[in-house]
């Protein structure tokens, strides 16, 4: 049983709590996840660990609300018990000093590209970043990323806030005029192709986090499983992150859409009991 | 009545177990067997010839005196009787329903030259059930001893070695990845094959004892084997060898395509049989083609009968002398009306426009002379390419060992192909105070011989821990 220490609306639908796993909170790194399980007969679903404090022993996740589960958990109160939490998962982004890294967040990819862009400056990195949202008031974790980033270019795509368009437009824009020795993106699978594509003609090493749908998030299903460089790969213990060249997004899209129609059964009989 | 039994021997039949009707059984999870009466049991035990040599006990992996425990049996002496089963094995109930008898135990007893090999497995099974119905027998634990045991994974091979740890008097902690103790035993075998209470009963004499089991722990990342050898003075290492394979070929991504382990987690551990009432969903598909010829490939076509698919298929590319899964399972799958297509193979997992599983390719084999293994290799016969329409397809052809532990323990040997190196004799890894064996020492995937590494292990363990 793990206790909801704090919880924090981020935007509509979009929720930042803080959990205590102190075992977790010592051990995490930037890129790891957790899987959590909200009741007995709930779902596992992965959610990335934000940010953590290993002196009070606590994680943060930021979560946005898309289905039954995460409804349930925006549901529940600072003192309440989650059923279990298992991690760290995954394997940790590789942070080196490259010199100048571009980290690109894309809707509720932001809490995921945050931690990468806090421990690339920690490791001497310039750090460039790019937050796209689809309007304003849906942008999270701004301040968060401009307490780490060098410089933080915001793109909406109506223009509410920033510059008007996409993440995309922001990056050629940097990738014509100076030097970039690594790109993180992080975002829905077509904004994470899109950038791929982007920066494949300049040679530009890109970094992918993938969110394939997971089961037991250890090894053991296979349901994670994406094709990079033509070969299957458990995002669970081989990645989540990848190299966006190798990635074939056509496949981890489809596969994305495998329990859609159940998925809103159980949603609509959620909301229809509350 | 024993004695005119005796004189007509090799002619009397099994005890046949009774079953329930095909029909039925395959619209619900329940056991498929429904266990010996008192009275069966011993018309069963009676047929045993008590033979000198005991053949029966040189069958069991972990050398079960068979003929010692079903005399007992034959006297009405149960309590006797599990007690000399549980020296040396402590989860008869699961043994007695999931053991390959026919390879083992029962395919060295004498009876089985002319006849039906005496039915050690139910008779094992009738005991088991019997102590869990009428009172554990529980045994005399030593005075507590101060020493600590860590024991990693929670499969057959770990729980072996946390009971023998703890009724030596030693502390012990499993530490466990998944939400439910219990391994393969829990997410894996089906309900129909294996119910969960038992395996539940199990864990919970054990807890009684003093195990204490931490679930949700992923050692190797949570804490690594480092860490536990600072908290215990040695470390067993029990975490199977769960990584599904799949086969590399084109298709093998689709919607519809399951890992054994997959389909059977969703629908094991996760209940997804009972979606929306449980969480986690599944599309367990009307027209299920699973490939492989083994217990687990018996298990995911079984388990999507029962989830309400109106057509299923295993397609094994051997004959089905050649399969590995218990006979057992493939009498039960084949009465339930599971279609054996056997000496093919896929080719190609084929997609209809929406990225869906629509059928799969398969290609006829023939069987060419035994090769220096003794098995018989499928060739493929060229032009006999034809297609069978499927929504789903499960890939049950085997697992290879999860990496975690491996990457983050400095000095713990593996193998080539990543299972963890042990000496045979002590169980004991490259690595000082620690200790591994079932599936992870890679030796003969099963139960009882996951048992039988976690006796051995134990045994070295306590020596080490007492010299
Ligand atoms: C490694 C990893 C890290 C992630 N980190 C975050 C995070 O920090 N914040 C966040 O809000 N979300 C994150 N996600 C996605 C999150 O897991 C899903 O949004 C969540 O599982 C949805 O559950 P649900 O029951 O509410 O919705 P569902 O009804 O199950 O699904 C709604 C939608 O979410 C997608 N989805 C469903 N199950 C999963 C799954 N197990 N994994 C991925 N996508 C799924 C489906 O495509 C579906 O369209 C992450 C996913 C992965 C794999
Ligand atoms: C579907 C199926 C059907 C089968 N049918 C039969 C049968 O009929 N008869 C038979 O004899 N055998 C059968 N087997 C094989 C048998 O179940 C296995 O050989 C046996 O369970 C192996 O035991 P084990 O102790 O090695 O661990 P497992 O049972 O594999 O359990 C290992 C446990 O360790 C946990 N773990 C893994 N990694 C970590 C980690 N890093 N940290 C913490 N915990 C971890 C896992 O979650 C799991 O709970 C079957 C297997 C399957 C999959
Ligand atoms: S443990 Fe298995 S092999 Fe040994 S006697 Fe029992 S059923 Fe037979
Ligand atoms: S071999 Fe068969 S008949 Fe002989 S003692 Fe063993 S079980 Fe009895
Ligand atoms: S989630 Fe099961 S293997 Fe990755």
């Amino acid at each position: 049983m793990t206790e909801i220490i704090d919880k924090i609306a981020l935007a509509s639908d979009v929720f930042l709590m803080r959990l205590k796993e102190p075992l977790i909170a010592a051990k995490r790194r930037a890129g790891q996840f957790v899987i959590l399980r909200l009741s007995e007969k709930g779902e596992r679903i992965p959610l990335t660990i934000v940010d953590s404090d290993p002196n009070i022993g606590t994680i943060t996740i930021v979560f946005q609300v898309v289905g039954k589960t995460t409804s349930l958990l925006s549901s529940m109160k600072v003192g309440d018990h989650i059923t279990d939490v298992v991690g760290p998962l995954g394997r940790p982004t590789e942070i080196e000093e490259f010199g100048s890294v571009v980290i690109i967040g894309g809707g509720i990819g932001i809490a995921v590209a945050y931690p990468i862009a806090k421990a690339m400056k920690q490791s001497g990195n310039t750090v460039i970043s790019i937050l796209g949202a689809r309007s304003a008031n849906l942008l999270i974790l701004e301040q968060e990323v401009r307490a780490v980033a060098d410089e933080v270019i915001v793109t909406t795509d109506d223009g509410s806030l920033g510059v008007k368009g996409f993440v995309t437009d922001s990056l050629k824009r940097l990738l014509d005029s100076r030097k970039i020795d690594l790109v993180v993106a992080i975002g829905p699978v077509p904004m994470m192709k899109a950038v791929s594509e982007m920066t494949r003609p300049y040679s530009v090493k890109t970094i992918v986090s993938l969110n394939p749908i997971m089961v037991d998030g250890t090894g053991m299903c296979g349901a994670c499983r994406v094709m990079v460089e033509g070969r299957i790969k458990f995002a669970c213990v081989d990645g989540p992150e990848f190299n966006g060249h190798d990635v074939d997004f056509k496949d981890l899209a489809m596969r994305l859409t495998a329990y859609r129609e159940l998925e809103k059964t159980a949603l609509a009989m959620y909301r229809g009991r509350h | 009545m024993g004695n005119d039994l005796r004189k007509k021997r090799p002619a009397v039949p099994r005890t046949p177990m009774l079953e329930r009707r095909p029909e039925e059984r395959v619209k619900d999870f329940g056991e498929v067997p429904l266990g010996y009466s008192p009275e069966e049991v011993k018309l069963e035990a009676v047929r045993c010839l008590g033979c000198k040599n005991k053949p029966c006990k040189s069958g069991c992996p972990v050398g079960i005196d068979c003929a010692g425990f079903v005399k007992r049996v034959s006297e009405g002496d149960f309590t006797g009787a599990i007690k000399l089963v549980k020296e040396k094995n402590i989860l008869p109930a699961v043994t007695g329903r999931v053991c390959p008898q026919t390879e083992q135990c029962e395919g060295s007893c004498i009876l089985g030259k002319k006849g039906d090999p005496l039915g050690i497995g139910f008779i094992e099974r009738f005991v088991a059930d019997w102590e869990r119905e009428h009172g554990e027998v529980l045994p005399d634990k030593a005075p507590a001893t101060s020493r600590s045991v860590g024991v990693v994974g929670s499969g057959p091979s770990g729980l072996t070695v946390a009971a023998d740890m703890i009724l030596l008097g030693h502390e012990v902690t499993i530490y466990e990845a998944l939400h439910e103790a219990g391994g393969v035993l829990i997410y894996g075998i089906p309900e129909f094959r294996l119910p969960k209470d038992i395996v539940a009963a199990q864990i919970n004499s054990l807890r009684r004892l003093g195990v204490v089991i931490k679930v949700n722990q992923v050692i190797g990342s949570t804490l690594t084997i480092d860490e536990l050898l600072t908290i215990h003075d040695v470390v067993f290492i029990g975490v199977g060898a769960g990584a599904p394979a799949f086969m590399g070929i084109s298709g093998e991504n689709l919607i519809g395509v399951f890992s054994a382990n997959e389909y059977l987690t969703r629908s094991n551990l996760m209940r997804a049989y009972r979606f929306p009432e449980w969480d986690t969903p599944m599309n367990p598909g009307k027209r299920v083609a699973v490939i492989g010829g083994g217990n687990v490939a018996m298990d995911a076509a079984r388990t999507a009968l029962r989830l309400g698919a109106e057509e299923v298929s295993i397609i094994y590319r051997r004959s089905r002398e050649e399969m590995p899964a218990r006979a057992e399972e493939i009498r039960h799958a084949g009465e339930e009306g599971i279609v054996m297509r056997l000496l093919k193979a896929p080719r190609q997992i084929l997609a209809d426009s929406s990225g869906h599983v629509a059928g799969i390719e398969l290609l006829d084999m023939v069987l060419a002379d035994a090769d220096a293994s003794g098995r018989r290799r499928p060739i493929p016969k060229e032009g006999t390419e034809h297609i069978l329409e499927a929504d789903t397809v499960i890939v049950a052809i085997g697992g290879h060992p999860n990496p975690t532990i491996a990457r983050t323990t400095p000095g713990l040997d593996v193998d080539s192909r990543g299972y963890l190196v042990v000496d045979r004799q002590t169980m004991a890894t490259s690595k000082a105070r620690v200790y591994a064996g079932g599936d992870i020492a890679g030796w003969g995937a099963n139960v009882i011989k996951a048992m039988g590494d976690g006796r051995i292990a134990a045994g070295a363990m306590q020596e080490l821990l007492t010299r």
